[in-house]
């Protein structure tokens, strides 16, 4: 089994046909029922990091009413330690596009944007030259649906999703309250389908395989493969696809350079894992989830400047409007220099917990909701590098 | 606009601190408690304004789900158990007021606001004695925005809870306040973090009405008028806002909607004013004066056939109007009728007519006024409206200003008995009392306007003309036939007068761009800056909502119907400072002193 689990796959970077986007035209000749079929079946789950099924995502708003919907990509990829999306927009864009297309037919809309990470502008020309030839095949598929692509400006807040709206909107990149969800009031308020990058090639993955031969992938919980960023410590950094469900040991013991102290699942909103943990750690949705950022650390590293590091990041990345998180946060950040500056007592970490508990439940939106991961894990497990 | 909850007749069945109840869908979590009478604190949530849910104070514990969602910001759901105060929500909304204070200057005694501020209660509620976090207050480079002569911003009180942001957009479509910068730099600014006096700000004075501390304030004059008071050189004129009398009590401690004319007048004279006047008086002249104007200007455009002749005319009683149209309309400012406001009408007259009449040396005069309004402090430092030689009105209290003085004074406002205003420019018509609701102006108008052209009285029942009285909604329209007119106005026979009304800025917005791009015509338009006109003014005691202004609108239309006096141009003391000063309508003396013109702004 878990020389299994750490297998590596090459499904999503593969080339598998000379014929462009002959998956898009096979599958379009399948029924909406029979496409969300398939990806019920294939359990696949977002690959953002929420992991909501993706599936259940697509039939909402395609059952909502509305003449008008939209189908957006997520490639505002902001999180730090993840850079899966440059890879994967820049070496197979058509497989997203395809992905958004077959979304855009089951959900019934016409129209797709692509949100892209400002700092990835220069991929503009490449995806462009993609873009014209997707929309020339759409137009001999007969398919009525056309991709834009909209360029954030550089705001972490703008990778979650209301906030994305918002920013594609013309507004301030803040998020909004929830319910409604995107599912029936997403971009200009209509029935949206908004997914990760790397989410719309998987579904493409899964009208190319069939979801049984897909869900031989992974575990249970977790289907499928996924593409990690892997960084830190670690003598071959780069982008690794591989299966779902893997546990941590195995992960370092192939990626760590002998002598690892932590990991960072999931980026700077992501969980802490400690050496003595990582023989109980699944990657996957049963046990840490991550949006691919794998960040190693080796003894040298310091935990308490990591996590500095972290806050600084969160507390210049908030949006500001709600309470719990800008200041929340900058009481974290602030809380932990006083303790190892000695101003205030080891205890004052307690409160810091109990304060990071409340952003946790209260926060608007997942950033503020999110920071707690870090910070707990870190504080729990490393709580002598915190106060010494 | 707050958005309704759609008219649906599905119910939802939930649980709020172990009571069921039963609720219409689209209902809030906070807005269901309210209904059973549990209060959840709230600090961004505002009755007038859209749902932000930024606060996060008003967060409830719902069974079976993680986090606790912003019980303004979500709608019930089917068989959804609340708690309102339990464990969890005690320590998070504890944590959430502890955060708030964090960044706040909490030197509450040093504030404006120490007393009226949501934030100081809601501290007290919670005993937030203990401080559980840092101060964050020293690191923050806070800026007091202290150039602007109606309005003070200080960003060290401000929690950022966006109310002002959001009546800024949402009421007034002025925009001139925004969210700048994010995480812990973001803050509530202008254009480029100018001051106010710099950008598209009309000053009307919404944002101080529902900032829920001291952020955004009126600047007071309180100690110049009682430096005023106290000079024995000094003669002392106060003249009080039609709005002023329905909202004073509210500011003392009395029920909304309690007239207390008499009361204020009492109270004012114990204060120490020399005379205590009326800007009733002269919202009669400026229907005198404003009526003639618009005679003139549909003679011009109907016999005349002037093309140069601007119509529709817009009434420029309100100071927040004014300054908008500059901004954001300037090619309509010949619109604009050329009377100045009521107010400065008055001071002008106070240090010319009054003086000469109580010979007095106009030096030695100290014209106060009472006002419903922020946007008249600006008005009255205008550099247009010094034209006797002498600025026409010195200070501007709003009524929260005069209700702190009345305060300060130790008077028992209640107990005081009913006086009468002095005479003269103390009488007037209950045409002046209706100015400060929103379609005043305009019934005003009509009733003189009517009669003076058919010699009947206008055709309404008891001289109400309930078309043209506005609401907060929508731009209101009306049309009047006049018939069987007097010979020397023939040329107004069977003409269809058509009016519109509105009122907060947003549907003056409407309403100036349906003329613009030629959807409507009118005659004569009457636009109030602010949401329910001056009885909803800027100036008016906190808090303020819909149904406050509807009971302050109640009391001005029933103060109209009890005055003996009914009509403008049936105020004797009218007729009697033509007579004596001014010799006739849109006379020389008139232009001299009651009108002035504007110059356009900036658009940002």
């Amino acid at each position: 089994m878990s020389e299994q689990t750490l297998k590596r796959v090459d499904l999503i970077f593969g080339e598998y046909s000379n014929e462009k986007y002959k998956v898009l035209a096979s599958t379009l000749e399948r029924t909406n029922e029979d496409i969300l079929q398939d990806l019920l079946e294939s359990g696949l789950r977002g690959r953002g990091g929420a992991g909501f099924p993706t599936s259940m995502k697509w039939k909402f708003t395609a059952e909502t009413p509305g003449d008008e919907k939209y189908v957006v990509c997520n490639a505002d990829e902001g999180e730090p330690g993840t850079f899966k999306d440059r890879e994967i927009l820049y070496r197979v864009p058509r497989k997203v596009f395809s992905g958004m297309a077959i979304c855009g037919k089951v959900i019934g809309a016409k129209k797709g944007y692509m949100y892209l990470r400002g700092e990835y502008k220069f991929m503009v020309p490449e995806l462009m030259r993609e873009l014209d030839s997707y929309h020339e095949h759409a137009k001999q598929l007969g398919l009525d649906f056309t991709i834009e692509i909209r360029m954030g400006s550089g705001a972490y807040i703008c990778g979650e999703e209301s906030a994305l709206f918002e920013s594609m909107e013309g507004g301030r990149g803040e998020p909004r309250n929830k319910p409604p969800y995107p599912t029936t009031s997403g971009f200009m308020k209509k029935p949206t389908v908004i997914n990760n990058v790397e989410t719309f090639v998987n579904v493409l993955m899964i009208m190319r395989l069939g979801p049984d031969q897909y869900k031989k992938l992974g575990t249970t919980d977790s289907r499928g493969s996924k593409v990690f960023s892997v960084s830190g410590d670690t003598p071959i950094p780069g982008i690794y696809e591989l299966e779902l469900g893997m546990p941590l040991d195995r992960f370092v013991d192939e990626f760590g350079d002998g002598d690892t102290k932590a990991v960072q699942v999931g980026g700077a909103s992501g969980f802490c894992v400690p050496r003595k943990k990582f023989k109980d750690t699944v990657i996957g949705f049963e046990g840490v989830p991550t949006g691919g950022s794998m960040m190693i650390f080796n003894s040298s590293r310091s935990m308490y400047n990591v996590l500095h590091n972290y806050l600084e990041f969160f507390e210049e990345e908030s949006c500001g409007q709600c309470t719990p998180c800008r200041v929340g946060c900058q009481q974290l950040l602030k809380g932990i220099v006083a303790v190892k500056k000695g101003e205030k007592k080891a205890l004052y970490l307690d409160q810091l917990m109990k304060l990071s508990e409340s952003m946790k439940i209260t926060a608007k939106c997942g950033l503020g909701q999110s920071v707690a991961n870090s910070f707990s894990s870190i504080v729990n497990n490393f709580k002598e590098e915190m106060i010494y | 606009m707050k958005t309704e909850p759609q008219v649906m007749d599905k119910k939802m069945n939930l649980t709020i601190d172990g009571i069921n109840v039963t609720v219409d869908e689209g209902t809030t979590i906070l807005e269901a408690a309210r209904n059973l009478n549990i209060h959840i604190p709230t600090l961004c949530y505002h009755e007038d304004l859209c749902v932000a849910g930024n606060c996060r104070v008003c967060v409830v514990e719902q069974e079976k789900v993680r986090n606790l969602p912003a019980s303004c910001a979500t709608p019930v759901s089917e068989g959804m158990v609340i708690h309102t105060n339990s464990m969890k929500v005690r320590m998070a909304r504890k944590h959430i007021v502890e955060l708030l204070l964090s960044e706040h200057n909490a030197d509450c005694t040093k504030c404006y606001k120490n007393g009226l501020c949501e934030l100081q209660g809601l501290a007290s509620q919670m005993l937030t004695g203990d401080h559980l976090f840092l101060d964050l207050v020293p690191d923050k480079k806070y800026t007091i925005d202290m150039f602007n002569t109606a309005i003070i911003k200080d960003d060290s009180r401000c929690i950022r809870c966006q109310r002002c942001v959001r009546t800024c957009e949402e009421l007034q479509s002025v925009s001139a306040l925004g969210v700048a910068f994010k995480g812990n730099k973001m803050k509530i600014s202008t254009f480029f973090e100018h001051s106010l006096f710099e950008v598209v700000c009309t000053n009307c004075g919404q944002c101080v009405n529902r900032c829920p501390t001291g952020a955004l304030i009126e600047r007071n004059y309180i100690d110049q008028v009682w430096d005023a008071i106290y000079d024995p050189n000094k003669h002392v004129v106060v003249q009080t806002a039609p709005a002023v009398r329905v909202a004073l009590g509210e500011a003392l401690g009395m029920a909304t909607g309690k007239i207390v004319t008499g009361k204020m007048v009492a109270a004012l004279r114990r204060l120490g004013f020399n005379s205590v006047l009326d800007t009733d008086f002269t919202a009669d002249l400026t229907i005198i004066e404003e009526g003639h104007e618009l005679l003139t200007r549909l003679k011009r455009a109907l016999v005349d056939k002037d093309p140069t002749v601007s119509l529709p005319m817009a009434t420029s009683c309100s100071p927040g109007w004014i300054k908008f149209i500059e901004h954001t309309f300037p090619e309509y400012l010949p619109n604009l009728s050329t009377c100045k406001s009521p107010q400065q009408m008055f001071g002008a007259l106070a240090k010319t007519y009054y003086a000469q009449k109580r010979k007095l040396d106009p030096k030695n005069i100290v014209s106060v006024s009472i006002m419903p309004c922020t946007a008249k402090k600006f008005e009255a430092n205008r550099p247009e409206m010094r034209s006797s030689g002498y600025k026409d009105v010195d200070y501007v209290l709003t009524t929260r200003e005069l209700g702190i003085m009345i305060k300060q004074a130790g008077l028992d406002f209640e107990a005081l008995p009913e006086e009468k205003y002095d005479s003269f420019m103390g009488t007037s018509s209950g045409a002046a009392v209706i100015f400060g609701s929103t379609g005043g102006v305009m019934e005003a108008a009509l009733r003189t306007a009517y009669e003076l052209v058919t010699g009947r009285v206008v055709p309404f029942d008891g001289l109400n003309i309930v078309p043209v009285r506005g609401t907060e909604d929508e731009v209101r329209e009306a049309t009047i036939k006049i018939e069987n007119v007097k010979p020397e106005w023939s040329f107004l026979e069977g003409v269809e007068l058509k009016c519109a009304v509105a009122n907060g800025l947003a549907h003056a917005k409407t309403l100036m761009q349906n003329v613009r791009d030629g959807k409507a015509t009118y005659h004569f338009i009457e636009v109030m800056a602010c949401p329910g006109g001056c009885l909803g003014g800027g100036g008016q005691p906190i808090p303020t909502n819909k149904e406050i202004r509807t009971k302050r609108k109640m009391a001005i239309y029933e103060e109209d119907m009890g005055m003996p006096i009914r009509k403008s141009h049936e105020n004797p003391e009218i007729a009697e400072i033509y007579k004596e000063f001014l010799e006739k309508p849109l006379g020389h003396k008139s232009h001299e002193l009651l009108h002035t013109h504007y110059t356009p702004r900036k658009r940002y």
